[in-house]
């Protein structure tokens, strides 16, 4: 948690927008590996391929079609600014003498519906993963609404920068994989990521249908689906890479993932449970619990690998 | 492990606090928009880290039932930064998004540069 506080004050200070964007991607590293230290193995899972990964490549994206310097600046512009952060940090810490040490088990969110969780999801849904239970059935309600916030995201961006607007500077489009002209001609990349990507999707695959037993699920799978077809398009080429996945496939999978969870608790409902109630949905109810998470979490992996593809390919065919 | 485990019970509390405000200030002082973001996800994790660290129970072990142990530590906060995690890319793609459409219309990323041209329309 040092490290991550260093990088923080380094982040402030830095001019350069490059070294600021790859500190972040070390600052989400070291979240993730802290995260396995307190037990959060999912999440880890998460940050990691999202934090370091993803948002590493969007941001150099967005550096590439707009600037890596920062304007300097001379310091103590902003006194204020300080003093203000300073009184709030100094009412947080106040705040915080009053929670529970560090993994005290005594403590209040150990006491309501975590138990519950632990000791009953074995038997409800018959997954060993206790996370995938809750996401996917005890709280599929706000997994739907996070599925739909992704989705809502994406095509944000796509309305706001993924065509070509009237009165906009256009001086030249952004050659294919400029992002990447040094990566192109190196041999051991090439080779290496060739080998590898087939089993980068393997992986997600694995991911995908594994997350009920062990660490994993949609969320995860989706992101490395797509990390997998990013670093083909960064390495060999975006238009190739653009032919195999064309526009409208992600467009159709960004909603056909949502669809797919949505219609799962229809289905749920017309079978005489209330929505996504996946008791019903098989004449045994673990084995019905079990299909709907299956079926919702492909609909979620679906989702996401289709956003962050469509997201990297509009930042990557940009005209800048 | 030990070495955090050592630590006096507040430690993690405080660091995430330090997080918040470092990623606060990125946000309040700073003019650049891209770095506005970066700060924005730094405030972000530190509020992932608070949650995990609520989590956590000592001695426990990852949520994923198996025989022969007995103490898990809370999984419903995972449960809730996981996804919270995947929305935050996508929203930080969502600004991403917009500041490279300001850099269209205005040709800065600078926050006082565009309001010096706002105010002098």
């Amino acid at each position: 948690m040092g490290i991550m506080a260093v990088i923080g004050i380094a982040v402030a200070r830095l001019h350069n927008l490059f070294a600021v964007v790859m500190l972040t991607g070390i600052f989400s590293l070291t979240a993730a590996v802290l995260y396995v230290v307190l037990d959060a193995v999912d999440v880890a899972f998460t940050e990691a391929a999202v934090g370091a990964g993803i948002s590493t490549v969007l941001m150099l994206g967005t550096l590439a079609l707009t600037t890596s310097e920062e304007k300097p600046h001379y310091p103590g512009r902003h006194p204020w600014a300080l003093v203000l952060v300073l009184l709030c940090g100094a009412a947080l810490i106040y705040g915080t003498l009053d929670m529970p040490p560090y993994g005290d088990p005594t403590s209040a969110i150990h006491h309501h519906v975590a138990p519950y969780y632990l000791s009953k999801s074995a038997g409800h849904t018959g997954l060993p993963n206790v996370v995938t239970s809750i996401l996917a059935s005890y709280r599929g309600y706000d997994t739907l609404g996070e599925v739909f916030v992704v989705f809502t995201a994406a095509a944000g961006v796509l309305l706001i920068i993924g065509r070509a607007k009237i009165g906009r500077r256009r001086t030249r489009r952004m050659a294919p994989g400029e992002l990447s002209t040094s990566m192109r001609q190196n041999v051991i990349l090439r080779v290496v990521s060739k080998l590898l990507i087939p089993f980068i999707l393997l992986f997600a695959f694995y991911v995908q249908w594994h997350g009920d037993f062990g660490p994993g699920g949609g969320f995860q799978a989706g992101v490395i689906f797509a990390a997998g077809f990013i670093l083909y398009a960064l390495i060999f080429d975006i238009d190739t890479a653009r032919t195999m996945i064309p526009p409208h496939i992600t467009r159709f999978g960004l909603a056909a993932g949502v669809l797919l969870y949505t219609l799962v608790g229809v289905a749920s409902m017309l079978k005489g449970g209330t929505f996504l109630d996946y008791s019903v949905l098989a004449g045994d109810p673990v084995k019905g619990q079990h299909l709907g998470i299956l079926l919702i979490e492909f609909g979620v992996g679906i989702t996401v690998a289709a956003a962050m593809i469509s997201i990297f390919f509009t930042y990557a065919r940009q005209e800048r | 492990m030990d070495v955090i485990n050592g630590f006096p019970g507040l430690m993690n509390y405080w660091i995430v606090v330090f997080l918040m405000m470092t990623g606060f200030y990125i946000v309040i002082a700073q003019d650049n928009l891209v770095k506005k973001i970066v700060g924005l996800n730094i405030f972000q994790v530190s509020v992932f880290v608070f949650y995990i660290t609520m989590g956590k129970i000592k001695g426990g072990t990852a949520p994923i039932l198996a025989d022969g142990t007995e103490i898990y530590s809370n999984p419903l906060p995972h449960v809730l930064i996981l996804t919270a995690i995947v929305v935050g890319v996508a929203t930080t793609a969502l600004g991403l998004a917009f500041v490279v459409r300001i850099r269209d219309a205005f040709g800065t990323i600078e926050d006082d540069e565009i309001q010096a041209m706002e105010n002098e329309d």
